[in-house]
Formats: C-alpha cells, structure tokens, sequence
C-alpha cells in the first residue's frame, strides 16, 4: 500500500524536521478554491503550482503558476499531492487527470459527486496505486507540518493520536477538544459522508497504525454503510492494541431518511447506530454518547 | 431518491419487468376509476417511502364497491411510522406458488455492486438465512452469472430462463438510472409458473440526479424541502417541537442525538453546510420561521473560521424584521464570542458555552 506519512512528509532530515511536500490545487481559481489556497499557504502547505484549463500561464497571488493540465503541473513541480475542488459533475474527469498524471494522494474536496463517478475514480486509483481521500472529505491534516483541505486550522495541535472521522464539522469540534484535553493528532483523516469512499475506515486504519509516534486512536463514524462495522472487526483479527475511542453519530435519526450526508442513511438495519456501536463494544472500544466525552474515554484509556 | 412501489413498478414496466396489472391514483374519484377499470378482486396498497405498511394495515383485500368506499379513504388518510400515505395503488391479486427474493445493491464497503438472491422472499432480507451473494463491480450482471444465482436458489428450466433475464434487466436499470438499490421483494412464482415481481423497490442516487430528468417527476418534496434545496441546505422535517439547525451533517445528527436523549422531540434537521455566515443562518431562521409547531430553536455551529459576531448578526436581524419570535438556544464556536453575547444580552436569544447547557435550556422551553 502506498505510504501516507511517506507522501505527505516524508523523511526527518538532520535537524528531525520534515519535508515540505508539494502540493497542487485543482481549480484554484475558483471562490473555493481560491479561498482555501490562501488558507493552506497561511497554515504552511507548500502550494507550487495550480490547475484551471483555460487559464494556464497566470498565476495565483502573483506566485504560484497555473497549469492548463495536472499533467503540465507534474511535469514541472514533481508534485505527488493534489487537491480538488472542482464542480462535483467535472470531479471524474479532473481525477482522470490527476491519477493519470502520477498523482499518488488526491485529495477530493466536492460534496455531491455521482456514485459511479467516484466508483470509477476509485478503480483507476487503485490501478495507479494511488490514494483518494473524499469525496466530500474536509482533507487531511499533519498538524504543524502540512494542511491539505479546508479545515480550519485552530482546532489542531501536533501531537499522537490520530483521528478518522467521516464528518468535517464533528472532525473539527473533536479534535478541538482533544487539543484542549492535551492530545495533540499525529494526523486527522476525513473519509467523507459518501456512500462509497476513496479511502474507507479500514483502509485509513491502515494507513496509520503502523506510525512509530502513534499513541492512540479517535474514530468518528456516523449511520450509513457498515465501514465501522468492518473496521471494529479488523481491529480484532490484527489485535491492534494502542487505545482508540470511538464517537457514532445518527442515534436517534429516523430511518431511511438522508441525515445530510449522501451516506448517512438507516436501511433496516444496514447502516444503525446500534449495529457500529455494538460491533466496538466487541472490539473493545468504548463509545462517547457525545462529542465531549471523546477526550475524557480517551484519558481513561490512556491511564489503564 | 427512494421511488414509491408505483413509481418502482413503473420502472419495471420500462424495462420489461413482469409486475401484475396495477393503476396508481391520489384520490378517491379517479380511483373509483381505476378500480372499474381494473376489476375486482384486487389489493389495495397505500404508497408510503418507509418499510412495514403490510404489518401496518396498509395493504388490504378489496372486492366489491361497498369495500372499496370503506377502504380507500382509510388508506389513503394512514399514516405509517410517521409517514402519511403519498398515493394509492390498486393491484391484481397474483396466484402465488412460491416467493422468492432478488436484488442488486450497492455495497459500500466493497464499493461494488452485489446481486443479493433468496429462496425465500416476501420478508426482510436482513432475516434470511439463505443468501446467495454475488459482487459484480459496477453493475453489469451477464447471462452466465445470473443463471449461476438462478440455480443457487433452486431455479431450472423454463423458471431459471426467466428469472436470468428478469435479473439482467434489473440489471440494466441499476446502471441506467444509477440506482443505489433495485430490489424486487417478493418475486413471485405463480401457479402457472411464471415468474412476476410482486413489490419493488428502488432507491437512486441523489448525486446523479442531475444527469436524470426523467426521475425528477418522482421527486416528492415539501415546500420547506424545496426551498431548504435551493438556499444549498438539507432538511428534513420530523413531528417534533424543536428546530435543530446546525452545520456539517455529522455536528447536527449529534446535536439531534443529544436532544432526543434529553427528551426533546426536534422538528427539523436542518444542516446550513459546512461554512456558516449571517446569510446561511437567516435563511435557516426564515424556514423554520415557517413551521409552525416550532416553539423552540436550537443552534449549534462550529465556525472555526467564522466569527460568532456574523451569526449572532443574524439572530438580531430575524427578531428586528419580526422574522420569529419564539426563543433561539445558541452554541456557537468560533471567534469572538464575548462580543456575540454582548451582541444579544437583550434578545430571545440566549448563548451557551456548551451544548450540553443549550440543550437543557430549549428542552425545557419546549416542554413547558
């Protein structure tokens, strides 16, 4: 599996400090785009370069070039990361671009974006062995080091505990307080509130378990599909033994209705509350009732 | 979208999926039509986007006039888990050997489509035992696939042949229409031996909609719905007192959890996007403002970014334009927030730290 620590900061130079990964943004020309480009400059990330067909040889606040293609932009930068925030209809056609142009994290901002769309981005990621997080993900976030996505960036703190959360806004109030509770992240992953995910549950467990600086885990689902559900299991079978927390959102929602989420929908018993929250318990995760008890179960954990 | 049986079966018909004959109406005068034309015997079926309605009493037999006065307006005024009946549908009785169950369905976690198939049909799948289970990527079910799923479920001969083809074409309309689930349950053998689908049930992707005109004639949206749509919100809109507006998905169904376990019943979901400014969070109090049976507010925004002071702006505006007058609970984080309470200390609107305190504030206004 491609390395996410690796793509994202690479390797500790003398000083212990990590790399600054290039990174590009599909549609920095845009409102939102452009918006979040200023924010993820403000925060560190190293933006080289941006992509808008049709504006190709400008450049973004007087610095940054823009491409015609992802393709011109690797060709010139080297770049490994992009960010997307194109119009959810276009969103197939500029992952197309991406992951045919040697982009090996795609970072997929749009709310919105067809099933099928994303189905078909992901077959070809997994043909380039390439990583997409989204659709409709808040990004990735290395506190202190790189910020690809449109979180705020006051919640996060460095530090070793990681959070995989499919909602942005519970992402933020989460980690927010974490922070205040001591608990720095090590890295926080939106998987997005799609029905179909770039990178699910069990695959971003994956992606950071293995992290020698790994203290512990938060994960934050919701009602819909049953990633929780399998990555609770895959927690027994590997025997994980760092302590992780778990948050479930949807308890009371009524059934077969959409809470917001494209994904977050109740169908019988496919996608319940009681089904995720139980499948933890089995895992030996406990599970907060609200947001705010994340940080007290989590300290519990950590002193036992 | 989740199609009504009527609007499912319709697309059945489309692609030339067997369903007995059946007539669709919304009112008792073009039903009485409907139920001349077709004959009696037949079934009533109330039209409702929940599971259950058999249980519930929403599907009753009906053979003469006398009946059928008797019946229609009872259905048609049902309501089911809280569901009220959208329209009626009268069907032909089938003469059923045997019930069976089909389906093609969107398998999240495996993000590929599955054929789910059973021997026994006509009750929830999630109760039977006996599942043939098949990934076919992203949908497309060929001819040697589905007579392998045929014969797992004891299908042969002239049974197997149908039911092939029957499975390829819904096959074809999972694909054509983008749909998350197109589930036939009960697909019934009749006597005659001949295969049928009895009920159906699909469900189609939001996302796509856009790509899908012809599916918007089974759009079934409020007016508030609508308007939530337009304005780049999502709503949806329950029996209770409480308006739960917030924003993210996932902050508001916590939001919701939270009051329901402290014994408030919310009215709304109400989730105002990601982002949150005085624009979004007046036009969230300009719909519930709408909603009658509302006789409390609860907000709960996580700005980040935001300042509290733009959206305490708008708490201000919607009481200066009488916009509403019932009592707002606000939790708002962000910046600035000892400059949004200054703003409303004189207000209905009351600010909290914590949401926890929000909550009790508005449960206990609701309830009095």
């Amino acid at each position: 599996m491609t390395d996410i620590y690796e793509i994202l900061r690479g390797q500790k130079d003398a000083d212990g400090n990590y790399e600054k990964k290039p990174v590009i943004v599909q549609g920095i020309t845009g409102k939102y785009g452009s918006a979040h480009a200023k924010l993820m400059l403000e925060y560190g990330t190293n933006i080289v370069a941006g992509v808008t067909p049709g504006k190709g040889g400008q450049k973004f606040e007087d610095k940054i070039p823009i491409y015609e293609s992802v393709k011109e932009a690797v060709d010139v930068t080297g770049a490994e990361i992009s960010i997307v925030f194109v119009p959810a209809k276009f969103f197939l056609s500029a992952a197309k671009d991406a992951l045919e142009s040697g982009i090996k994290l795609l970072v997929a901002i749009p709310e919105h974006v067809p099933i099928r769309d994303a189905m078909e981005a992901i077959e070809l990621a997994k043909k380039k062995d390439a990583i997409i997080i989204g659709p409709n993900t808040p990004g990735v976030i290395v506190p202190g080091l790189i910020k690809v996505g449109i979180m705020p960036a006051t919640p996060f703190s460095t530090g070793k505990v990681a959070v995989l959360s499919k909602s942005g806004t519970l992402l933020y109030e989460i980690s927010n307080n974490l922070t205040s509770a001591g608990f720095g992240q090590n890295i926080t992953i939106g998987i997005g509130g799609d029905p179909v995910n770039g990178t699910r549950m069990i695959d971003a467990f994956d992606m950071v378990k293995d992290d020698p600086e790994l203290e512990a885990m938060v994960v934050v689902g919701e009602i819909g599909g049953d990633s929780e559900e399998i990555l609770a299991q895959h927690i027994i079978d590997t025997g994980f033994k760092k302590p992780i927390v778990g948050y479930i959102a949807g308890r009371q929602a009524p059934k077969e209705k959409r809470m917001g989420h494209a994904g977050a929908i109740v169908m019988g018993n496919y996608g319940s509350a009681e089904s995720k929250i139980s499948m933890f318990a089995k895992a030996n995760i406990p599970v907060a009732k609200r947001p705010g008890e994340v940080a007290v179960l989590l300290a519990g954990k950590m002193n036992s | 979208m989740r199609l009504l049986e009527y609007q499912a079966k319709e697309l059945f018909k489309e692609f030339g999926i067997r369903t007995p004959p059946s007539i669709s109406s919304k009112d008792i005068e073009k039903g009485r039509k409907d139920a001349k034309e077709l004959g009696y015997p037949f079934v009533i079926k109330v039209q409702v986007p929940v599971g259950g309605r058999g249980k519930a009493g929403g599907i009753q037999k009906c053979s003469s006039d006398d009946e059928f006065e008797l019946k229609y307006p009872q259905l048609l005024n049902m309501s089911i888990k809280g569901e009220k009946t959208r329209a009626i549908l009268l069907e032909k009785m089938a003469d059923i050997e045997k019930e069976l169950y089909l389906s093609l369905f969107l398998n999240r976690s495996k993000r590929c489509y599955t054929i789910i198939a059973s021997s026994e049909g006509g009750v929830e799948i999630e109760s039977v035992k006996s599942q043939t289970i098949r990934e076919v990527g992203l949908g497309d079910v060929d001819a040697q696939t589905a007579k392998e799923v045929a014969n797992e479920i004891g299908l042969k001969d002239s049974q197997e042949e149908q039911f092939v083809e029957m499975l390829q074409k819904l096959s074809k309309l999972t694909i054509e229409k983008e749909a998350e689930l197109a589930e036939i349950n009960p697909l019934a053998i009749l006597k005659d031996g001949t295969l049928i689908a009895l009920d159906g049930k699909v469900m189609t992707d939001d996302n796509s909609n856009f790509r899908h005109d012809e599916l918007q004639q089974y759009q079934e949206k409020s007016e508030l719905e609508e308007q939530a749509e337009k304005s780049g919100f999502s709503l949806v809109e329950l029996e209770g007192n409480i308006a739960v507006i917030g924003n993210g998905a996932g902050l508001v169904m916590s939001t919701f959890d939270l009051v329901t376990d402290n014994g408030g019943k919310p009215a709304t979901f109400l989730d105002v996007g990601g982002g949150a400014t005085t624009e979004t969070v007046y036009e969230a109090l300009t719909l519930i403002s709408k909603m009658k049976r509302v006789t409390g507010i609860l907000v709960n925004l996580y700005g980040g970014i935001v300042k509290t002071t733009t959206v305490a702006e708008a708490f201000i505006q919607a009481y200066d334009n009488n916009l509403i007058d019932i009592p707002v609970f606000a939790r708002l984080m962000g910046t600035k927030s000892k400059e949004a309470k200054e703003m409303l200390k004189d207000t209905k609107t009351k600010m909290f730290d914590s949401i926890e305190e929000a909550i009790n504030g508005v449960v206990m206004e609701a309830n009095k």
